[in-house]
């Protein structure tokens, strides 16, 4: 047992390398929240603010399927006001006019990747589009 | 309660009467249900036109389709194809030789009874009500049966990223992933030519420069309306407004 100062050195050593970043994360301030640029000229969303911060993709996958499945294009919100279901079309395209200021800032934010921009394609922002709609 | 021949006999009747009438019921929702639609192409007048690609380049414009070089990776939505290969039946000896090696408009033909549709797994792709033959790609699985399916071949498949393939990206289609099949379904046409302004009609028509394309809605029994035989001259073909 004459090694056991080794040993112990070495797994203590072993465990604050392992747990460094925890420890690391632990002393440090936590990362501020994501500052999202709000949109210019609308106040109201198609649905409550709490509920478009947690269930957004809820309603995107339901407006997903109700255009492409059963071909209904246009989304009746809780004030009554007709909307067309397209999340570049509505969504980017007249509210949150730079995905880069808003969408990107949460996801990277809360390290999230979805998968709807392999494919779909964003609107140019509204600064290189010449004008805020 | 007895059985007997006559007791028998009235009740076949009267189940046959309803399953007649059942029938015959069904058969006029299905001819008041929605508008079916079609589009013509006057192939005439497209052979008429050498090397045109008006129609193809509007149309891949507007839904994003990637212009891969490499052949066996090629994206075909609208393509033109020599007349003796795409009418097979014709006898090569006895075709006009003016119609020899002249290329025809082809695309999706949007069966009726689509063997794409018959062999996808998952339903990503079906036949609307308005008969167009669209894709789901949230639900496509990549299989390419489809692309085996079907006897056209209208199907291809996105067997590279497509991004790099696209020069101006429209954001109101989708590209569609690397591993997707692509289809000349033309699902937005559909959707714009139902009671739309002029201006939403699809693309292609809009640019074709010999009126040769002209959308017109089926009734649901499968035939022509009566009376609405091709006339690019009509007012609901793309007549001379597609020259202006």
């Amino acid at each position: 047992m004459r090694d056991r100062l080794l040993i112990l050195g070495g797994l203590a050593l072993f465990l604050a390398l392992v747990t460094w970043p925890v420890w690391r994360a632990l002393a440090s301030a936590p990362a501020p929240p994501p500052t999202l640029a709000r949109p210019v000229g609308a106040t109201r969303c198609v649905a409550p603010v709490e509920f478009m911060r947690t269930s957004h993709m809820t309603l995107l996958a339901e407006w997903r399927d109700r255009v492409v499945r059963d071909g209904v294009r246009t989304y009746t919100d809780v004030d009554g006001r007709v909307v067309r279901m397209s999340l570049s079309g509505t969504c980017l395209g007249k509210c949150h006019t730079d995905k880069t200021q808003f969408c990107d800032r949460c996801h990277d934010y809360a390290a999230v990747t979805p998968t709807c921009w392999n494919c779909h394609v964003a609107p140019p922002p509204a600064t290189a589009r010449g004008s805020v709609p | 309660m007895s059985h007997d021949r006559r007791l028998f006999l009235r009740m076949a009747g009267s189940a046959a009467m309803a399953a007649a009438v059942g029938a015959a019921v069904g058969c006029a929702t299905e001819k008041t249900g929605r508008r079916r639609l079609a589009m013509a192409i006057d192939v005439r007048r497209c052979l008429d036109v050498h090397g045109c690609r008006a129609c193809i380049d509007a149309c891949h414009l507007a839904h994003n389709v990637p212009a891969v070089p490499e052949r066996r990776h090629e994206v075909k939505w609208v393509w033109k194809e020599p007349f003796e290969r795409v009418f097979a039946v014709e006898d090569a000896d006895t075709l006009t030789a003016s119609l020899r090696g002249r290329d025809v408009l082809v695309l999706c033909n949007h069966c009726d009874n689509p063997p794409c549709v018959r062999v996808c797994p998952t339903q990503a792709t079906w036949k609307r009500d308005d008969g167009v033959v669209t894709i789901d790609q949230h639900r496509c699985i990549g299989c390419r049966y489809c692309v085996a399916a079907c006897p056209y071949g209208s199907r291809s498949f996105n067997w590279v990223d497509p991004r790099p393939f696209v020069p101006h990206t429209t954001s109101e289609n989708p590209r569609g992933p690397a591993g997707s099949p692509r289809s000349a379904t033309c699902a937005k046409s559909g959707w714009r030519m139902a009671g739309r302004p002029r201006a939403w009609r699809p693309a292609r028509i809009a640019r074709c420069c010999s009126a040769t394309l002209a959308t017109r809605h089926r009734t649901s029994g499968g035939c022509w309306r009566s009376g609405t035989r091709f006339d690019a001259n009509r007012s609901w073909g793309p007549g001379r407004r597609s020259t202006t």
